[in-house]
């Protein structure tokens, strides 16, 4: 099959129409679905393919229209829910943590629960306190959820579309700076597994481990460290729940060095495990202390003022590795990273509000 | 904000019978919000205010009605749409102003934005940008005035969508077990985002009838109407002052602008300009012009006079945000605790 270029919003977009075309028991419905803005693009379309029986508009109740959900699918329907902020969801944990997560264990694996719940991660433009939460650890660390994290245009369609008939609950975290994104995109479908990480750019001297958006800035930093001589292996974990340490693994054995990526606060998060299995089952091939780039732990202020150095990227990527190569010509590799004019947008376009 | 203490508030007093004064405070305080969100709609492709903003510009009746009605130890919590919430119950401007430029001498010290206001010294207790967040912690503030015996009240601003929200059940419930002061303000402005509500909500079952089904004592009327929403208001605001019930009340408006940002929407198809045109010519601040002006109350040159002190005091306060400098961006990393131990031994020794 063919690839073109597609955005990360368009590829999810084709994802789902290619999704409700070959299942007529997948829905997709949420608040603003079939609105004029259709969820930033990624479900336009649907409802004039697939009627108003499969896509649907909700009402503003974030914990019931779950469990909702939950229910049909364990009827085997596969319902796609969509959130346009991961705040928002919030108030859906009983029914995510004590219902959809437990409910193929608990009752001695006779029945899995097929729901995808796609999950926005806002940032910038003074998303502020409550519209810009990175919780990826949160849903990771409860067992039987799974976790996805795309960063490219083709993942994204890929792996949603791998959600969406995984047998499990999926958690399908969207950032909001990468929906703009364009990458090649194989056209028609696409099989793609959940739990396997990829390697986009190999490297010897140091293994950069990242999620998300910060797939991003660690390939903007690899391209910078190579001018001063650092070879940086990326991996795009891809998923968070399960992690593919295979992967990574094999990766740290031949590199030594590991700098794990994150994009939420660094306590307790996903790159803290990254930095602690890398501790505890490869301890002596590590040539330098693990070490992780997380979001500050503490919520995200909305001014302008406060956000300047809030949010970690490619110039921290790039000291760090520095240092843990120990490469001294830190100044000469960030000097060539270009530097937006403004920090809190993704580009000059965005002129907000959400 | 009223003058006078709440205790002179009784339910035999009208809105025809309230004086000339009285009733010229209630269209400056229209006039206010109005002219305030109007310039923050005017400034904002400037981009300077970078966060999610949500207008009021249509809805000012009721806010500025129910500013008059309470005293300042009365309480209010609010939702994403605060603005004209935080300044009818006396809320700082220069500070909501500040706070939306992200400055240092903003409400919230640049944290919260446009979504979170503040300003304890006249009982805003806080807006929050979650739907429904705010309404359980309301009924918590009634819960602690009556435990205190004293005789105030908390007012809970909500939206048509809000009601959809399970924790609206379960608090409003809860109030009504206690009897508890708590003032539920619903502005059903027939949105939530861009979803009518028939696509959320049972055609032809009003909100008012769930809320009285619950057992609040529960009221509806035209919120674009100073002397229906004060009357109902006050009505309400009796029930709940003297212990009666926890109350409710739906009232009608609509929102002129898009959901959240400056502009207006009209075109993009969730609504028709029709529509937006009819709830234009129901402007509340033009009918209750029109009705003063009718009882002599106003006139041209009052009208001016208002004017122009509000459009001082609003420069003002916009040149205020504008020129205050933002936080260091070290301050994102102070404390997220507060410090020391939570007991006022003054008040346990008492008793
Ligand atoms: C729990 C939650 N769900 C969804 C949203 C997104 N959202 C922000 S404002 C809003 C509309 C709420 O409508 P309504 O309560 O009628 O208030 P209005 O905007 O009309 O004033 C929605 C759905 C949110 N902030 N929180
Ligand atoms: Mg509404």
């Amino acid at each position: 099959m063919g690839e073109r270029s597609l955005t990360f919003a368009q590829a999810i977009n084709e994802a789902m129409h290619l999704a409700m075309e070959k299942d007529p028991e997948v829905l997709c419905y949420g608040l603003g679905v079939d609105d004029p803005k259709r969820i930033f693009g990624t479900t336009k379309g649907l409802q004039e393919a697939f009627g108003e029986e499969r896509v649907f508009d909700m009402p503003t109740s974030e914990n019931g229209m779950l469990g909702i959900g939950i229910g049909a699918a364990l009827n085997d329907m596969k319902p796609v829910m969509v959130h346009q902020r991961l705040d928002f969801f919030l108030l859906a944990m009983d029914q995510l943590v004590n219902a959809a997560a437990k409910w193929f264990y608990m009752f001695g694996g006779q029945r899995s629960v097929p729901i995808t719940i796609r999950l926005m991660l806002g940032r910038g433009w003074g998303q502020g306190p409550t519209h810009s939460q990175n919780l990826q650890a949160w849903f990771a660390h409860i067992p039987g959820l799974k976790v996805v994290m795309p960063a490219t245009a083709a993942d994204a369609k890929g792996l949603l579309l791998a959600s969406i008939f995984d047998p499990n609950p999926v958690v399908f975290l969207e950032h909001r700076w990468l929906h703009h994104q364009e990458g090649n995109v194989p056209a028609g479908w696409q099989d793609d597994v959940l739990g396997k990480a990829k390697v986009l750019r190999t490297g010897t001297d140091i293994t950069l481990v990242a999620i998300s958006y910060q797939v991003v800035e660690a390939l903007r930093a690899a391209e910078v460290l190579q001018s001063v001589g650092i070879s940086a292996e990326v991996i795009d974990l891809r998923t968070v729940q399960p992690i593919d340490w295979a992967t990574i693994e094999a990766s740290i054995a031949k590199t030594g060095r590991v700098l794990a990526l994150d994009t939420g606060a660094l306590t307790c998060s996903v790159s803290a495990e990254i930095v602690a299995r890398s501790a505890e089952k490869q301890f002596s091939l590590l040539k330098t202390a693990p070490a992780r780039i997380a979001m500050p732990d503490f919520p995200e202020p909305t001014s302008y003022g406060l956000t300047k150095s809030f949010h970690p990227d490619a110039r921290n990527i790039v000291t760090q590795a520095c240092k843990m190569c120990c490469v001294t010509e830190i100044e000469k590799a960030l000097n060539s990273l270009t530097v937006p004019e403004h920090h809190d947008v993704p580009g000059e376009w965005f002129k907000g509000p959400f | 904000m009223k003058n006078s203490s709440p205790e002179t508030q009784e339910s035999a007093v009208t809105f025809e019978n309230m004086n000339g004064a009285y009733k010229l405070s209630v269209l400056k305080s229209m006039l206010r919000i109005r002219m305030v969100e109007e310039e923050i709609a005017k400034r904002y492709p400037q981009g300077k205010m970078r966060c999610p903003t949500h207008l009021s510009v249509g809805q000012e009746c009721v806010p500025a009605v129910i500013g008059t009605l309470l005293s300042e130890s009365d309480l209010a919590v609010s939702t994403h749409r605060a603005h004209a919430h935080y300044l009818a119950k006396g809320g700082d401007l220069k500070a909501m102003l500040a706070e939306i430029y992200g400055k240092q001498s903003g409400c919230c010290k640049g944290r919260g934005g446009s979504m979170h206001l503040i300003d304890e010294k006249v009982g805003f207790k806080g807006s929050t940008a979650i739907v429904g967040n705010t309404i359980p912690i309301g009924v918590g503030l009634a819960l602690s005035q009556k435990l205190r015996g004293k005789n105030d009240i908390t007012v809970v601003f909500l939206g048509d969508g809000a009601i959809e929200e399970g924790v609206f059940y379960e608090a409003a419930n809860f109030a009504v077990v206690k009897k508890l002061p708590v003032l539920f303000v619903c502005e059903n402005n027939l949105y939530s985002v861009y979803s009518p509500l028939k696509v959320r909500q049972p055609q032809g079952r009003k909100i008012c009838d769930i809320a009285s089904t619950i057992g609040l004592h529960s009221q509806e009327g035209d919120g674009n109407i100073v002397a229906e929403t004060h009357r109902v208001l006050t009505t309400a605001i009796d029930v709940c002052r003297q212990g009666q019930s926890a109350t409710f009340v739906e009232l009608h408006t609509y929102r002129w602008r898009e959901h959240c940002g400056p502009h207006y929407d009209n075109d993009i198809g969730y609504r028709s300009e029709a529509e937006f045109l009819a709830w234009k010519e129901r402007d509340p601040i033009e009918l209750y012009k029109t009705q003063l002006y009718k009882a002599k109350i106003l006139d041209a040159e009052k009208l001016q006079v208002m004017i122009r002190q509000l459009e001082t005091e609003i420069q003002d306060a916009f040149q205020f945000a504008e020129t205050s400098p933002y936080p260091p961006s070290e301050q994102a990393y102070s404390p997220v605790f507060a410090q020391g131990v939570n007991i006022n031994i003054a008040e346990v020794a008492n008793g």
